[in-house]
């Protein structure tokens, strides 16, 4: 089975170069422009109309490459002549005059994955073969192609190798790996050794199942025991790093909790309303970032950024007429908020769904979120995630600081502790009631910005966080917001902890288990509040 | 204090007895039964706008048997009782002539005992798992074999050796991952070919499993995720692997539940090239979709708003009902259900739906490529249509029956192998 | 009981409007056609019944949350599982009338390939064994749970959000297939009930009925209860817990009969909603659900035992009337309904049908309000004092 597997990959990628070098023969470089402006033409056609003109000499060939690879290349209804747009404009691939007749006979080259898949290899050996581009874009095509060429393709890195091994010896040196990761397909068992010898120095585990095979199926003993110790020694390494990457996980997935349960440590813990409309005002969040899109749309990273003041100013004046509408009313009577707000809670979603419809909205994720920070081969750490871990630490400790030593933090504490006696002392405590709850709005305000770069933004999007967020506020201690820190942390570690081992349904059920027995050990949850007036 | 309260229950409870006496006899009514308000209001609310244009439309047509088609549109809030309640009130209390309505597999359970009860009719037009044919449920989506096999075809064609079947705990992708890794062993894979892994409802934190997808799909060989992930926990599904760099051209994931209307709600850019297998796309090439996609646009004034599959066979539903009914030339239930069968109109994509024995539709399967627009590229179709299946070949407790709904036989699970209707009573 | 009934004359008129309409829902449909203005369809019928097993629910529950001060946030909880083991019940008694016609196992069980059937659907084919598991499972789970949460003092708020914790749980449990309860699709397409069909009109007016006279015995079960002596201290340990302590009485054991007790009432209603609805899904675990139902008997008005039925029937069949007449719009009139009714009239429809008699809203605007709202604006600013002083810290 593995061997056949192995011929079979061996025949098709030898196929493919064979195609790269020989169907020139074949089609001549017109008759493959002519095959990719067809819209009858199958995809393999169209493949082999790729390699050809990959092969051909034409100028106007790395354009529309690079068209096509990235779903730009049209072809024109009416004189099957290819097109590429840039910049909103559609220019002929020959001769670059902007298209003038009507939008609608334009229509795009139909690529599927193979195609893509065979021209980003081809991207990648082209890249490999320019001199004129950095050192590191070379590297990286390089790695790029590691396990993914045939022994006759590698004769053809072979000379890129030996010439560059004086000036780029890191580019020699990973192309060493490419050429490796080919020879271990090769039929004679000291070739694959030596394949092994060099590759035992990549430690990646993009080759482990390769390894998995030869220490398993080879004819050679040898080469099983060796493949053996590298495979043992990559999973090793794999398995060290799941665990990194699980707590990473854990970390991302608590900051988000934290983010969503922190405006509530003040609405509830503080104030002492059950605000059952803080995943609404999340969700009003989220739809302020879709606001800030639609009108800034060729600039969504500007709106994304922008987006953060102006969800904490729409969350925090949608808390402040909550407050003075409805639950000024209602101060001491902490179940009966409940009851109001979730009243408003049906209000606001409703609300969005007359406004912008039920369905779900498009937030575009910025180029500066979109992608991964590599570490190494094992673990990547994505840019989203990352982001929004910073973003939760400034969230909380701006959030500290406001409620330890400014103005409004002071008076907050002061009502909240004794109302008759802080108006006595001159504070306004109406006027800090509806700041201390548009506070809270408006972090939750945050919460959603962060929350429409991960999920959906649709009406909904407040019912899926609001029982997780109260479940942190009551693990963390109400009230305390270092509490919710660590409660919000320690339920997300937990949960990837568990989502492996026990399956996302049953870690999630465990988690809640966990959590109530843990509120029945300690019922004032991991940061009780102390003193005479804890129980009344 | 106590005349007062009595006055008000009375009021009350009155009315529910009035208005059950109501019922004009001018039009003929059809219920529209699709959720309004709750977690299904974003799918069904544009099945109900569909159905209204379609009434719409027959209407200016003249409507069917001289008379205008009125539509009572009720609102079951993605609440499954409800679902009966509303359905019992449609057929006693507004005696409409057919249901069109459900989305989720539960709703549709809820509504069957008592469409079956009070013999109405109900055009079902979601695709789902099967294991069902009921005398008075004609289901216009998808059955298992018109979407999931050929959709694994196409990816055997394309060289994929590892599958990763992520679902949602539910029947339909418990159902349909079931009768797929039946499919896969049959082609010769093995457990070690195949990982599995469920996710509750809503799922949005999908880091984990996504690094497994990735780890499992980096090892050299071609890898395919087979996602049966219900609506809301694609988005972040989608935008996960996005963040995690797991493009179409390494590891393809091909989508069972994820339409134009759910990428409608995602940044596709980075999910070109991912995959939906689905009987229309609203790329579709031909000229009825480009007049019911005109119409559509016109209908709801909107130029952004997209088509779909499931209101594809909405249209299809609702057109075969208005043929049945010409044909039977009466709107009595039995008359219509033995009309439908056979009833043949035009699809969107330029081809023909028929209405087999068994309740199930013909269809054409697609497998489109996400494109950056949020359309879909139609890169391989089934030959002719494919023939809805309503019990799995796959699955052990159903291989062996069939359903036909014509006069001898007039069952929905006839066993083959025992030659009686009633379902396999042995199923060692 | 006479002398109860004598003391409890808006309950009584509350629950005699319940009958008069059910008897006379009863003769309609018995004496009348199809077509005739007296006539009663299945479709009221099983509404009405559907109305009676949430006010039983919300009886239950205004017994833990008006006389106890005990808001469940988890409350339908009970009422699902009592309501699933009616489903497993009615299951088994489709027998070989399933699509596979397995005699045994229910269908989702066979396309699942299930080869055999799970230990806790064994003997509930036994009518009665059900009838016991209805009263027992939530019982003893609110026994486990509420021993646990009462005996480490866990109260107020805390306790709710935990059993907003335990209902959510048990929605996640009930969601996955591999527990055997048929998963989101639940359990559905019942046949009939001990031998009876459970689409004749006749079943229905008999459960009907049923629902009606559980809703009479359940609400004299609660309100004997909070006449007793064991109502009496339960009221105490909602007004102070601490000094009902101090002056020796086990609060737990109080907490935990009458929690019990509202638990298995709820079993009792969900087990009596499923055969009129027909559907029995894991949705009735989710948060939202238990979450109305304490809004039921808010607007009905709290700590009155018949409050809470007026609340559950109007709610539901204000949303009936309102998805049927004016779908887009029903929730903004339920989100209004609940603030209004939260703000002005903090008593519910009952605390305003009381106010038109002056002399008796005085009095129990002393008693009742004084002493509930006491209670609580304690409770907070006893938590907000000691947060501060942590937060100074």
């Amino acid at each position: 089975m593995i061997l056949i597997k192995v011929i079979y990959k061996a025949l098709f990628t030898l196929s493919l170069f064979l195609m790269l070098s020989s169907s020139a023969f074949a089609l001549t470089s017109d008759e493959a422009y002519a095959v990719i402006s067809n819209k009858q033409s199958s995809f393999d056609a169209k493949l082999e109309a790729f390699y050809t003109l990959s092969d051909s000499s034409e100028k106007y060939v790395p354009v529309l490459i690079d068209a096509a690879k990235n779903s730009n290349l049209y072809y024109s209804r009416k004189d099957s002549e290819l097109y590429v747009l840039a910049n909103g404009n559609y220019f002929n691939v020959k001769t670059s005059k902007v298209f003038s007749g009507k939008k609608r006979d334009l229509k795009r080259v139909a690529i599927n994955n193979q195609i893509r898949e065979s021209l980003a290899l081809l991207s990648e050996m082209k890249t490999l073969e320019d001199k004129t581009l950095s050192e590191d874009a070379r590297i990286e095509s390089a790695h790029n192609l590691i396990g993914k060429v045939s022994i006759s393709d590698a004769s053809r890195l072979q000379f890129i190798r030996d010439t560059s091994i004086s000036d780029f010896p890191e580019l020699a040196e990973n192309l060493d790996y490419v050429i490796a990761s080919a020879d271990l397909n090769s039929q004679e068992p000291k070739i694959r050794n030596g394949a092994m010898r060099i590759l035992a120095n990549l430690n990646s585990p993009i080759l482990i199942q390769k390894f998995e095979d030869i220490a398993k199926n080879d004819s050679d003993i040898s080469n099983r025991v060796y493949a053996e110790k590298i495979y043992k020694n990559l999973s090793s390494t794999q398995s060290f790093y799941s665990g990194v990457e699980t707590l990473y996980f854990g970390i991302s997935l608590g900051s988000v909790l934290v983010l969503a349960a922190i405006g509530l440590t003040i609405t509830f813990g503080v104030m002492g309303v059950i605000n059952m409309a803080h995943g609404e005002l999340m969700m009003i969040g989220a739809y302020t970032v879709y606001v800030m899109q639609q009108a800034l749309p060729n600039n969504p990273g500007l709106a994304l950024l922008l987006s953060i003041p102006m969800a904490f100013l729409v969350s925090g004046l949608t808390g402040i007429i909550i407050e003075r509408t409805v639950i000024r009313y209602l101060y001491g009577r902490p179940l009966e908020t409940l009851l109001a707000t979730f009243g408003i809670s049906l209000l606001l979603q409703q609300g969005v769904r007359t406004i912008f419809t039920a369905l779900n909205k498009n937030v575009v994720i910025p180029d500066f979120l979109s992608g991964a920070i590599k570490i190494n081969d094992f673990f990547s750490i994505t840019y989203s995630r990352f982001y929004i871990i910073i973003f939760c630490l400034a969230v909380f400790f701006a959030l500290r600081h406001i409620l330890k030593h400014s103005r409004l933090g002071l008076e907050v504490r002061a009502v909240s502790q004794n109302r008759a006696m802080a108006r006595n002392m001159g504070v306004r405590s109406e006027r800090v009631n509806a700041l201390t709850f548009g506070l809270g709005s408006g972090i939750a305000g945050l919460a959603g910005v962060a929350l429409s770069q991960l999920t959906n933004v649709g009406p909904n999007l407040g019912q899926n966080y609001i029982v997780d967020s109260f479940l942190v506020v009551v693990f963390g201690g109400s009230g305390n917001i270092w509490g919710t820190m660590v409660a919000g942390m320690t339920l997300g570690i937990a949960n990837k902890v568990l989502e492996p081992v026990a399956g996302a349904m049953l870690g999630k059920i465990l988690i809640l288990i966990g959590v109530i027995i843990f509120i029945q050990r300690r019922p004032r949850g991991l940061f009780p509040q102390r003193g005479r007036n804890v129980e009344d | 204090m106590v005349k007062i309260k009595n006055l008000f229950a009375a009021m009350a409870l009155s009315t529910v007895v009035a208005t059950s006496a109501m019922a004009a006899e001018d039009t003929i009514k059809i219920g529209v039964l699709h959720s309004l308000s709750g977690t299904m209001a974003i799918s069904e609310t544009s099945l109900k706008d569909t159905l209204l244009m379609l009434v719409n439309e027959q209407n200016k047509k003249g409507g069917v048997l001289g008379k205008k088609i009125e539509p009572v549109v009720v609102d079951p809030a993605s609440n499954w009782p409800l679902f009966a309640e509303k359905t019992r009130e449609l057929l006693q209390k507004e005696k409409v002539s057919a249901i069109f309505g459900c989305w989720t597999s539960v709703s549709r359970k809820s509504v069957l005992p008592v469409v079956e009860e009070l013999n109405g009719i109900l055009f079902y037009p979601v695709q789902y798992e099967g294991e069902e044919s009921s005398k008075n449920v004609f289901y216009t989506g998808a059955a298992p074999n018109q979407q999931a096999i050929p959709a694994v075809d196409y990816l055997l064609k394309q060289g994929v050796k590892r599958w990763a079947l992520v679902g949602t705990d539910y029947v339909y992708p418990r159902t349909a991952n079931k009768i797929l890794e039946a499919y896969l062993k049959s082609k010769g894979f093995s457990d070690k070919d195949i990982i599995v892994s469920y996710t509750p409802f809503g799922h949005s934190d999908w880091q984990s499993i996504v690094s497994d997808i990735k780890k499992f799909g980096s090892t050299g060989v071609k890898t395919a995720v087979i996602s049966t992930i219900n609506g809301d926990a694609n988005v972040p599904f989608y935008k996960e692997l996005a963040n995690q760099g797991v493009s179409a051209k390494d590891i393809p994931v091909i989508a069972f539940s994820v339409g134009e209307e759910e990428l409608a709600g995602i940044d596709t850019k980075p999910l070109v090239g991912h995959l939906a297998a689905w009987n229309y796309f609203e790329s579709v090439d031909s000229e009825v979709n480009d007049e019911f996609v005109d119409k559509w646009h016109k209908f709801i004034g909107n130029e952004s708003r997209v088509t779909n599959d499931p209101m594809e066979a909405t249209y299809i539903g609702f057109n075969m009902w208005v043929k049945a009914v010409e044909k039977a030339g009466t709107t009595d239930s039995d008359a219509v259900q033995d009309a439908l069968i056979g009833v043949a109109v035009p699809n969107l994509s330029g081809g023909i739906a028929t209405m087999m024995p068994n309740h199930h539709i013909t269809k054409p399967v697609l497998i489109g490529e996400i494109q950056d627009d949020g359309q879909f590229l139609i890169v391989d179709s089934t030959k002719g249509t494919v023939v809805g299946d309503a019990w799995s070949d796959y699955l052990p407790g159903s291989k062996d029956l069939i359903s036909d709904w014509r006069k001898p036989m007039k069952c929905g699970n006839y066993n083959v192998k025992l030659g009686k209707c009633g379902g396999s009573a042995d199923k060692k | 009981m006479l002398e109860l009934l004598k003391r409890d004359k808006k309950g009584c008129s509350v629950l005699g409007v319940i009958w008069f309409f059910v008897l006379l829902m009863i003769l309609g449909n018995t004496f009348f056609e199809d077509g005739n203005l007296f006539y009663v369809g299945a479709n009221s019928i099983t509404l009405v019944g559907k109305y009676l097993c949430y006010a039983l629910l919300a009886v239950s529950l205004d017994l833990i949350w008006g006389y106890l001060g005990i808001l469940s946030l988890g409350h339908a909880a009970f009422f699902g599982l009592g309501g699933y083991v009616m489903g497993m019940y009615l299951m088994r008694q489709i027998g070989t009338r399933g699509v596979y016609g397995d005699p045994l196992l229910p269908d989702f069980m066979i396309f699942l390939n299930w080869d055999s059937l799970p230990w806790y659907w064994l003997g509930v084919n036994h009518f009665w064994f059900a009838a016991l598991l209805i009263v027992l499972v939530p019982g003893i789970l609110a026994f486990i749970f509420g021993y646990f949460a009462f005996k480490s003092r866990v109260s107020g708020v805390y306790l709710s959000i935990i059993t907003q914790a335990l209902t959510f749980a048990l929605a996640l449990a009930f969601y996955r297939n591999e527990m055997g309860f048929g998963g989101n699709n639940g359990l559905t397409d019942f046949k009939d009930i001990l031998g009876f069909s459970l689409s004749s009109d006749s079943t229905r007016l008999t459960l009907l009925f049923l629902s009606a006279l559980f809703l009479t015995i359940g609400y004299f079960i609660c309100r004997k209860i909070v006449s007793s002596r064991l109502g009496k201290v339960a009221t105490a340990i909602r007004d102070a817990e601490m000094r009902t302590r101090f002056m020796g009485y086990h609060v737990v054991w109080f907490k935990l009969a009458i929690f019990t007790v509202a638990a298995m009432l709820a079993g009792i209603a969900g087990a009596l909603y499923v055969p009129q609805v027909g559907i029995i899904n894991p949705s009735e675990f989710n948060p939202i659900c238990s979450i109305e139902l304490v809004i039921w008997v808010a607007v009905g008005g709290r700590a009155s035992l018949y409050g809470a039925i007026v609340g559950a029937i109007l709610i539901n069949y204000a949303k009936t009337l309102f998805t049927g007449l004016f779908p887009e719009g029903w929730l903004y009139a339920l989100g209004l309904i609940f603030i209004l009714v939260t703000i002005f009239f903090p008593k519910g429809i009952i605390g305003v049908l009381e106010a038109i008699d002056l002399k008796k809203f005085q009095k129990s605007q002393e008693t009742l309000t004084a002493s509930v709202e006491n209670q609580v604006v304690e409770n907070t600013t006893a938590l907000a004092s000691s947060m501060l002083e942590k937060s100074k810290e």
